[in-house]
């Protein structure tokens, strides 16, 4: 057995039975028969089927360029997928027209790689931009928002550990606390479900940990559906309830953790990068 | 090792042919044009002389200083109102343009034809052209200037909006943000100090444009240029370009200023 396998499965039961199974309830999403093409020669998602559940943290990990962003941004509809079916919270997401899509967004945060805030702008201003989706499209331009709102975006800062730097401009702050930022953004959100395309992939290894720590506790006490693309097999082991594969734009595994096998890694990533995993 | 050293050979001897070839373009062009360039530069001294005697402002022209200041004021304000007008018609069609904030492909293909159009005129040709329907007055000018602007900033503004707030856009757009919420709230913002920068560089070069087009017009500093041209009085025309220099200077030094504020 591998050590670092090992070692993490250890990290991964403490999770396990502190878990608080009790809130994962409902069907908060379903993906049925999801294709995506960019152009006609090449299926970037083929046939995805997925359900996700309240309260549940699912990890999608797969190689570069399998369709994890892509498979993340159709869900919310940044990308629009070629045919299939997306319910969300009940509603079908892939016929909505604008004002209705504008609506079901405000319910889903997203998290982004490269943190995507508007960097001129202060930590507070960033934060209350998630509440857009709610606003009318003056009171946002003139950005008025109301005492509850500013309340929710400092609380959700403190709870982040991001309080004192609410009035700092962005680009001040380290790559640790931009994707807090951005978390805190998709917090403010309110949202149902999380969407994280590699919340970790720009991170050193101590930021990265609190930024995980963070959106289980998210999963965990808010009751959010935290859905996070990966390429880190040993992080997405032990953080998640359950982990999707993909690879060529098909899922090839999905199940538990425990479950997750050196075969199943094989194929998720392809038998070159066996090597790498077992070392 | 041996591969990357025939690379770097390789380089040297493509630099060298490149070198030879601009030469050669050099010389057949010159040929051409008969312009030599001996003579061209044994004549810079002589030139400089001429310059020195002919140009400075001496006690004399300098009653004209009165006038020239207030032709020198006309131009300023022509080439600003010229260039912050131009430069709001531009933000909006930049907008449509830009692959970030465009509404839909076939208007996006529209308004950067639109800018292209506008912006391969010269602002001589769109002089000569205005005149004829305007006349000699200001508002030729105006127009002039104020469509070479638009056409140079709305490819200006689309560069800046594509890298300055791709990712800010995409942010937004999934938060549910309308349209006007994230212009206003992420791509403005995240713009505007580069923004602002082509702003100034459009009024800096606008008043050395809104000399030429004054000559055309017959309006504003270009017009005096002119005059004291054609009547040879070259002191005064010295003057005139001291003046056209000082303003442009204080330009680049105001734009510097702003810039460091709002960044
Ligand atoms: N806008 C686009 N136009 C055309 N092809 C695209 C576009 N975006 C992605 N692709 C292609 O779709 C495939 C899947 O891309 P995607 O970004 O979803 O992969 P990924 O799993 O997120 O990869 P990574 O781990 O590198 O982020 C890739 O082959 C990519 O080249
Ligand atoms: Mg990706």
């Amino acid at each position: 057995m591998p050590q670092v396998l090992t070692m993490e499965r250890k990290d991964m039961t403490e999770y396990k039975t502190s878990e608080n199974k009790g809130q994962q309830g409902e069907t908060l999403l379903k993906v049925e028969n999801l294709y995506k093409s960019y152009n006609r020669n090449t299926l970037v998602l083929q046939n995805v089927q997925m359900a996700l559940k309240q309260g549940e943290f699912v990890s999608i990990i797969g190689p570069s360029g399998a369709g994890k962003s892509t498979l993340l941004r159709c869900i919310n509809r940044m990308i629009d997928p070629t045919s299939g079916s997306i319910l969300f919270d009940g509603v079908e997401m892939t016929t909505l027209n604008k004002a209705d899509l504008r609506s079901q967004r405000a319910k889903i945060g997203m998290v982004f790689q490269h943190y995507n805030l508007v960097s001129r702008l202060s930590v507070f201003e960033n934060v209350l931009h998630g509440r857009f989706g709610y606003k009318s499209t003056l009171q946002g331009v003139l950005s008025l928002f109301t005492e509850e709102e500013k309340k929710l975006a400092l609380e959700i800062l403190d709870k982040l550990g991001m309080k004192e730097f609410a009035y700092k401009r962005c680009d001040q702050l380290s790559g640790g606390q931009k994707q807090r930022v951005g978390i805190a953004r998709a917090l403010v959100q309110q949202p149902k479900l999380l969407l994280c395309d590699e919340p970790i992939a720009s991170l050193d290894p101590n930021s990265s940990k609190v930024i995980m720590d963070h959106l289980k506790d998210i999963s965990e006490t808010m009751g959010i559906t935290v859905l996070v693309n990966l390429h880190q097999v040993d992080v997405a082991l032990k953080y998640s309830d359950r982990i999707i594969g993909l690879n060529k734009g098909s899922i090839v595994y999905e199940g538990i953790p425990e479950n997750l096998s050196n075969m199943a890694i094989r194929d998720i990533y392809g038998s070159e990068i066996e090597d790498l995993i077992l070392e | 090792m041996n591969g990357n050293l025939d690379v770097v050979k390789k380089k040297k001897i493509q630099m060298t042919l490149v070198l030879l070839i601009m030469l050669l373009i050099t010389v057949g062009t010159s040929m051409l044009t008969e312009f030599s360039f001996a003579q061209g530069i044994a004549s810079i001294p002589g030139t400089i002389v001429w310059m020195a005697t002919n140009l400075i402002p001496g006690a004399e022209s300098m009653e004209n200083l009165p006038k020239v200041l207030a032709k020198l004021w006309e131009t300023i304000v022509l080439s600003v109102l010229s260039t912050t007008t131009a430069a709001i018609a531009a933000l909006f069609f930049a907008l449509l343009g830009s692959k970030t904030t465009k509404v839909n492909q076939p208007m996006a293909i529209m308004s950067r034809f639109i800018a292209s159009v506008f912006r391969n005129i010269p602002v001589v040709a769109w002089a000569l052209v205005l005149v004829i329907s305007f006349g000699h007055n200001v508002v030729t000018g105006y127009f002039a200037l104020f469509f070479t602007t638009f056409g140079f900033l709305v490819r200006a503004f689309i560069e800046t909006i594509d890298e300055a707030s791709i990712e800010s856009v995409e942010a937004l757009n999934a938060t549910g943000a309308t349209y006007f919420q994230m212009v206003f709230r992420g791509v403005i913002p995240e713009s505007l100090p580069q923004m602002v920068s082509w702003l100034f560089f459009m009024i800096d070069t606008n008043i050395r444009s809104a000399t030429l087009v004054g000559l055309l017009t017959g309006t504003g500093i270009g017009y005096l240029f002119d005059i004291h041209y054609k009547r040879l009085d070259y002191e005064t025309v010295g003057l005139i370009t001291i003046c056209i220099i000082v303003v442009v200077i204080a330009i680049e030094f105001i734009s510097n200023k702003v810039r460091r504020l709002i960044l």
